[in-house]
């Protein structure tokens, strides 16, 4: 990533931007699916979700980036799921102190990030390679992308399960609720139909 | 006989009425990456089976006689981690040393299942359920390991043939194996009315 591009400004920019849709972890790379699954039922559950791991991919891709020189090969892993470990238990401490709600909904998917395969896969590709700037845009943008990805997701789920949208009614007042969708079932069927969608879209954009 | 029967219950509930791919969407990824081919499903879920029991009782027994009564459950991700990932060296290296030719079989998916959400997921869960039982804890985490088995090889079996199927190009490998998830997950929603 770095390497070929001898201005500073590029390599910070595609860093940024590479999450967003090029290398974008749910619909292009296929890694971490349990969140976008698992908290997709409304749009605010999946904010938090997408907010809270910026903020640890963040925090663990600066700090990875910072020790890269010391990581052993074995040990790299351990040393990754660590760090990300204690991040998480930050994060999970502060949303139970101030959303108790969110904290309740979210339930054991918050310490599941700390398996989730983004934040690993993103501190063995980048952050163990490249210094603490490019790093930490890398973070913003994987997150970013993968926020997009949840809130999309739960945007389509929560409209056509409930007619709402964040709360707000959006559909006329005939709109039967399509209960399927808050069940396992919506989930998996919209996430195939929008991973479809996605290929559709990346073909059109080759040719 | 009375405990017997909620022992049962609670292993058939992770079986099927709960099962975690289906109804908590935990271990989706290797569900998507490696249930290509039958028998290497089965290895991986022989291999998830087995640390996931082995990490749920081990993780449990910490919780509850060292972190609990010293109030450190500040510590509980970290230990958790520390706990599965030492769980996974050890099966890995006993298995080595004793069992060769069924480490030919699923050794190679060892270290690959220390960051399976499965594990991680049953460790918290049974910590959110505030099972206070041990026999309870090796119980459900066995079948919360055979679930994800049974769910790995329907779906093994079933890509074994999309493979030959006539699927539209754009929904090619992920998606629709993720609308054929949706589909065997309405079909385990059946199995709801089974256990009250």
């Amino acid at each position: 990533m770095a390497k070929d591009n001898d201005r500073q400004g590029g390599v910070y920019k595609r860093a940024l931007l590479n999450g967003l849709w090029n290398e974008n972890p749910t619909f292009r790379m296929l890694i971490g699916m349990c969140p976008p699954l698992a908290v997709t039922t409304a749009v605010k559950p999946a904010l938090t979700m997408g907010l809270s791991v910026i903020f640890v991919l963040v925090c663990s891709n600066i700090v990875v980036s910072m020790m890269r020189n010391l990581l052993k090969p074995h040990l790299r892993i351990v040393m990754f799921t660590l760090t990300i470990a204690a991040f998480v238990t930050i994060c999970d401490l502060f949303l139970r102190a101030y959303t108790p709600a969110m904290s309740e909904i979210l339930g054991a998917y918050i310490p599941l990030i700390i398996v989730n395969c983004i934040i690993i896969f993103r501190a063995e590709a980048c952050a163990s390679k490249c210094g603490v700037v490019v790093s930490a845009l890398d973070a913003i943008g994987m997150g970013g992308g993968f926020t997009i990805a949840l809130c999309i997701l739960a945007g389509i789920r929560e409209v056509l399960a409930s007619g709402r949208f964040c709360g707000l009614e959006v559909m006329p007042s005939g709109f039967v609720p399509w209960l399927a969708m808050q069940m396992p079932v919506g989930a998996f069927v919209t996430l195939g139909l929008l991973l479809g969608l996605a290929n559709v879209l990346t073909r059109k954009k080759g040719a | 006989m009375d405990r017997l029967s909620v022992l049962l219950m609670g292993f058939l509930s992770m079986v099927l009425v709960n099962n975690f791919v289906f109804t908590k969407f935990l271990g989706t990824c290797p569900y998507l990456g490696v249930s290509g081919r039958l028998d290497s499903a089965f290895g991986m879920g022989l291999a998830v089976t087995f640390v996931t029991a082995m990490s749920g009782t081990l993780t449990w027994v910490v919780d509850f006689y060292i972190l609990t009564p010293l109030d450190l459950e500040i510590t509980r991700y970290i230990c958790y981690i520390v706990i599965i990932a030492g769980a996974v060296q050890l099966v890995e290296m006993y298995v080595r040393r004793f069992f060769p030719s069924l480490y030919d079989v699923f050794g190679i998916f060892l270290p690959l299942i220390s960051t399976n959400c499965v594990i991680l997921g049953i460790c918290l869960f049974i910590d959110i359920w505030g099972t206070d039982n041990i026999l309870e804890v090796v119980v459900l985490s066995t079948g919360v390991g055979i679930g994800f088995t049974l769910a790995i090889c329907i779906m093994a079996g079933i890509r074994e043939r999309l493979v030959v199927s006539d699927v539209p190009a754009c929904f090619t490998g992920a998606p629709i194996t993720l609308i054929t998830a949706g589909l065997l997950a309405m079909a385990f929603m059946g199995f709801a009315g089974m256990i009250r």
